[in-house]
């Protein structure tokens, strides 16, 4: 009953091509960004904020980079973490040894260097397709760790290759507590997310997606496939690139590139999985699940068995439960938490007359 | 040159442990083209399982420790645990996403992976544990006297196991009849089904092949390096291998695996010192990687062929 779009007419072209058309939707975002913009810093205490929110939205924007690659252009790729780092030492690189660097501007160069890095390693999709083309992304994966902790200047000679991100100042206002740097990852986030949501229906977007259902066939409609799949690596490596400065400045604070390990890349796959693949609201749902599943099950787990069980039984416990949810997921739920969500939209549409 | 020859050779038999786990790879991709990120996780269980029933067994049989009975029952029990895990998978994993892209079968084996390895530890335990399966690691000494290079008898040993066992799998594949169905399932699933193979039979047989296949790479692996966690990381070791080999080739994963084995350990003697070494990371990637640019479907992997 609330949830209609019956009545709303698109009397403009603005209108009809607007990021969301349905005005509930508007409502229900401009809500939820308000929401977590202004309630919450308010009422959150320091441990949410620093060890759920602003990890959520850091990882919601690398699973966000790694579904444009794999949800959108179809390219699977198992290298996502070392993309994050990339973007972390460029970023650290950029406000060291460039005086007076803006904040804002260097994230975004670190950015733009995870680009470069993952044209070059895109390159191979143009011949290699598929699970080969997932094994040979993990020739990023390893040789870009390896290469920041081998070559000492990336992280300006520490041992080990090991950062510690410089204080964050954007026009003489310091971000040191926790509230500030969460907003500030909260407004990085929402305007890439807001501009990942439009780009994907854009004409870049839709190449993406044909280029994704057949490559051969997107080919043969006159699709230039080296652009737009080179392209994909690029956008997604500069989102993950984001993400990977915003970890290091706004989360962890000290960074060493084994961080950036095969284990996280296979979290941001997760995280696009269970959250729905080739979807932006689902990479936000993904994050948040795999980021609270580990400290739900630390709460719960020893709550519910109490004494009975030691630490290493718990943490096997873990293991065991995430790999069965992430089977029962794929089994009950393949196109994931955004599917569920949709699916519920479409129920609240016809809702209460659903004949 | 003996030294270059000692690396390569070193390099080789290595590489035919990298095959073993390929191997694993290769036979489910071929029957079910089930990208199995689990076969390192498998290769660990697989392990754990035959050295915990090592440990136990005296104390339940009253048989002497280490003796061959002892030996050879725990290898069943282990086996029989690698069939109950191929059967559980097949019944709860892949039968349930039957017809679901590749991607979401792969993820599916990557929870498997956290899955295996978390009732591995929590049945056996996390503790390093050796692994002495009665193979001397010492030098061969009639080529350490003739030709004075350094050759380890267990290395050898190896070797003669991992050819043993690809001679009895091409066997098996070539000329009995559950082989012949596999090929015939590996061709084509529809083919095959129409002419009445029953495909879940297939699966579970190809899943427990694999798991004999990941309980022997196990127990060489665990008896060089001592039956640990890391040997889950024999997965990643394979996957040059495989995409090197091919994903359907049996004879790909084989020389794959030399090619990779030897390589890399040349190429971390004398190129790793002028780049500050630790390549043995990356540089089977990047040289399979090489491969592919000229070769997509690695060296005998099925040709892809692209239909509108």
């Amino acid at each position: 009953m609330l949830y209609r779009e019956a009545g709303q007419f698109k009397a403009s072209y603005e209108a009809d091509q607007q990021i969301f058309p349905i005005l509930q939707d508007r409502i229900g975002v401009l809500l939820l960004i308000g929401f977590f913009a202004l309630a919450v810093p308010l009422f959150a205490d320091q441990y949410w904020l620093k060890a759920i929110l602003i990890p959520v939205l850091i990882f919601s924007l690398a699973a966000i980079g790694l579904n444009i690659l794999t949800g959108y252009a179809g390219q699977l790729s198992l290298g996502s973490a070392a993309f994050m780092a990339v973007g972390a030492f460029g970023a650290y690189n950029f406000m060291l040894r460039i005086d007076g660097m803006p904040f804002l501007v260097a994230i975004l160069l670190g950015g733009l260097c995870a680009a470069l890095v993952g044209v070059m390693f895109g390159l191979p999709s143009l011949r290699i397709k598929g699970f080969y083309l997932a094994v040979a992304t993990l020739a990023a994966q390893f040789f870009i760790v390896w290469a920041l902790v081998k070559i000492e200047w990336f992280s300006n000679y520490s041992s080990s290759g090991v950062i510690t991100a410089q204080e964050i100042e954007i026009l003489g206002f310091a971000f040191d507590g926790p509230q500030s740097k969460y907003l500030l990852t909260l407004f990085v986030v929402v305007v890439m997310a807001l501009l990942a949501k439009n780009m994907v229906r854009s004409t870049t977007g839709r190449s993406w997606m044909a280029v994704r259902d057949m490559d051969v066939a997107a080919e043969v409609i006159g699709i230039r496939l080296m652009r737009t799949k080179l392209t994909a690596f690029a956008v997604s490596s500069f989102y993950c690139g984001v993400a990977g400065a915003l970890y290091a400045y706004t989360y962890i604070g000290t960074v060493e590139p084994e961080g950036f390990n095969l284990d996280l890349s296979f979290k941001i796959l997760f995280m696009i999985i269970i959250g729905g693949v080739g979807s932006i609201m689902g990479s936000f749902l993904g994050a948040a699940f795999i980021v609270l599943l580990p400290i739900a099950l630390d709460v719960f787990v020893p709550m519910l068995l109490g004494d009975l069980v030691s630490s290493s039984f718990v943490s096997n416990l873990q293991l065991i439960v995430f790999g069965g949810l992430i089977v029962f997921f794929l089994i009950v739920e393949p196109h994931g938490l955004a599917r569920l969500w949709q699916i519920g939209k479409e129920k609240l549409r016809l809702w209460p007359f659903p004949h | 040159m003996q030294f270059f020859f000692e690396v390569l050779i070193g390099g080789l038999l290595s590489g035919v442990l990298y095959a073993l786990v390929a191997l694993g790879f290769v036979l489910i991709y071929k029957a079910s083209g089930v990208f199995n990120f689990a076969q390192g996780a498998m290769v660990f269980f697989a392990a754990l399982t035959f050295v915990g029933f090592l440990e136990i067994l005296p104390g339940w049989t009253g048989w002497e420790e280490g003796g061959r009975a002892v030996f050879w029952l725990a290898f069943v029990l282990s086996l029989a645990a690698m069939v109950v895990l191929a059967i559980a998978t097949e019944k709860f994993v892949l039968r349930p996403l039957v017809n679901q892209p590749p991607i979401t079968l792969f993820m599916a084996t990557i929870g498997l992976t956290f899955l295996v390895e978390g009732i591995a530890q929590g049945i056996w335990g996390a503790n390093v544990r050796g692994l002495n399966l009665g193979i001397a690691d010492v030098p061969i000494e009639y080529m350490m006297d003739n030709f004075n290079i350094l050759i380890s008898s267990f290395d050898v040993f190896a070797a003669a196991v991992a050819a043993v066992l690809v001679a009895a799998l091409a066997l098996f594949f070539q000329y009995t009849r559950i082989g012949r169905a596999l090929r015939a399932v590996a061709d084509d699933h529809q083919a095959a089904l129409s002419i009445g193979i029953p495909l879940r039979h297939i699966w579970v047989i190809v899943w427990a092949v694999a798991g004999f296949v990941a309980l022997v790479a196990g127990m060489i692996w665990g008896a060089r390096n001592g039956v640990q966690f890391a040997l889950t990381f024999t997965a990643l070791k394979a996957l040059p291998v495989l995409i090197l080999g091919g994903f359907t080739s049996v004879p790909g994963a084989i020389v794959g695996g030399l090619i990779i084995g030897a390589s890399e350990k040349l190429a971390e003697v004398y190129v790793g010192p002028f780049v500050g070494g630790g390549i043995e990371s990356w540089f089977p990637y990047i040289l399979a990687l090489g491969f592919l640019l000229f070769r997509p479907e690695g060296l005998f992997g099925e040709k892809h062929i692209d239909r509108v």
